[in-house]
């Protein structure tokens, strides 16, 4: 059964969570990709104001289809996280704590989730109608002129998630390949 | 005797097309994902599995992408050589056809101008990268295959020495998939063309990626060697989603041309679990 895990994170919800761990994430995550986290470490290297504030916050990598009439959000499905990896490490240690998106992260990503207490989840990649679901609110709060690209803030039920870097050095990507390996 | 196909008839269909590729989810996807539900032996991975089919409902019956990467619009264009084309410009009314179809189906616009600098986004998905084959007849067919940039980013062309030969070839493949991992959005088609030259062994790794999944290979040798990689691929462990689980591929399909004498080129594409793909003869 998934694990009901509740947004912002706290410090003793990341330490429960292991690799493998199925959950169902609750409140508040913001949306970022490639362009808008230049732009978060060009604020952060500048000492000008940041999107959001990262203390204990989680970042989907994920870039919308457009809302059609009536809809909160279109398809909202993960985006490649490798592509997050030279910025993720100094959001860890600006404070972030969660990090969403789909495949491997690199060793340095690995230790800064050790390192600063924070946790790597995989959404399902290419179920993005049936995440989109989950969305019950969802606002830009910055970057517009981004597009598909822009900040957002989103407030989420049941978004279902599994846990693939956990602050152990647990790594579902290694272990799940490793169980059912036969070459 | 020649037949006219109008422009605005290619454009109509080219909208339409778009859209349907990224709502509905093809019934041999399917039926091989269902298969895949009962062979699978991870536990997660069997969820994984439902969730995306689970997802095709939701796309087909609330209008909502597949996934949110609508993808590069790729056409392929049959053109029978007995076809006259009215009323304007055949690539014009194909892009035409993209920019409505990605428009007014709120797909996303995944395409930027000046790729490696600015990188402005083109606002309509298009260019769309069109391939055009002369063939007999008097028809004109158009495939429309929005390629997401996850799985096309694990594409791989390797110039292997003729020596590898058929081993050679094994082994690329089990590597590209490998090293791919999660990144491809597995379970997977794996489209492998060997032979020709370096940019006719990629042309056919996509092209074989168009096959129906379950339609046997017409060529033993080429059906025979599909087998064999499908198995070994499933056996590498990766599972859906790169979660861990005996289903890393729904199918590998294998595609040959001949070569030069010096030369064994292998083509390879991944295509991810919603294996996008719409047809239309005109």
């Amino acid at each position: 059964m998934p694990r009901y895990i509740s947004l912002p994170l706290t410090d003793e919800t990341v330490a429960s969570l292991s690799a493998g761990d199925n959950v169902l994430l609750n409140g508040v995550m913001y949306v970022a990709r490639d362009t808008a986290h230049k732009r978060i470490v060009e604020a952060m290297e500048q000492g000008t104001q940041l999107p959001f504030e990262l203390e204990g916050q989680t970042v989907y990598y994920m870039g919308p289809s457009p809302a059609r009439p009536g809809q909160v959000i279109g398809s909202a499905g993960p985006t490649t996280s490798g592509r997050m990896d030279s910025y993720a490490p100094r959001l860890m240690a600006a404070g972030l704590k969660g990090m969403i998106g789909k495949g491997m992260r690199s060793a340095v990503v690995k230790e800064a989730i050790k390192k600063y207490g924070a946790v790597y989840f995989a959404a399902i990649g290419g179920a993005g109608a049936l995440i989109s679901k989950t969305v019950k609110k969802s606002e830009i709060i910055a970057f517009e002129e981004l597009g598909a690209e822009a900040v957002l803030r989103l407030e989420v039920e049941d978004f279902p998630a599994i846990v693939i870097n956990d602050v152990h050095g647990g790594d579902l990507y290694q272990n799940g390949k490793a169980r059912y390996r036969s070459v | 005797m020649t037949r006219d196909i109008r422009i605005d008839h290619i454009t109509s269909t080219v909208a339409r097309l778009c859209q349907e590729a990224n709502l509905l989810l093809g019934q041999d996807v399917v039926s091989v994902l269902k298969k895949a539900v009962d062979t699978e032996v991870s536990p997660l991975a069997k969820e994984t599995l439902q969730q995306i089919l689970v997802n095709a409902d939701i796309s087909a019956r609330e209008s909502i992408p597949l996934c949110q990467d609508c993808g590069t619009a790729v056409v392929l264009l049959r053109l029978g050589q007995e076809v006259r084309i009215s009323g304007g410009d055949l690539y014009e009314a194909v892009q035409e056809g993209v920019r409505q179809g990605y428009t007014e189906g709120y797909l996303r616009k995944s395409i930027v101008l000046q790729p490696f600098s600015k990188r402005t986004n083109t606002k309509d998905n298009t260019p769309a990268i069109i391939h055009t084959d002369v063939v007999p007849g008097d028809s004109l067919e158009i495939v429309v295959m929005p390629k997401g940039g996850g799985s096309e980013n694990m594409s791989r062309l390797v110039m292997l020495s003729p020596a590898q030969g058929r081993q050679g070839v094994i082994d690329a493949v089990l590597k590209a998939v490998d090293e791919a991992g999660s990144n491809p959005c597995p379970p997977i088609v794996v489209g492998v063309g060997i032979g020709g030259n370096a940019e006719k062994a990629m042309m056919l790794s996509k092209e074989a990626l168009l096959r129906p999944l379950g339609d046997p290979n017409p060529d033993p040798e080429l059906a025979e060697l599909e087998s064999e990689l499908l198995q070994r691929v499933n056996s590498l462990g990766i599972g859906p989603q790169g979660f861990g689980g005996t289903t890393t591929a729904l199918a590998v399909h294998v595609a040959s041309f001949p070569c030069h004498i010096a030369s064994l080129p292998v083509g390879i594409n991944l295509l991810c679990h919603s294996a996008r793909h719409k047809e239309a003869v005109l």
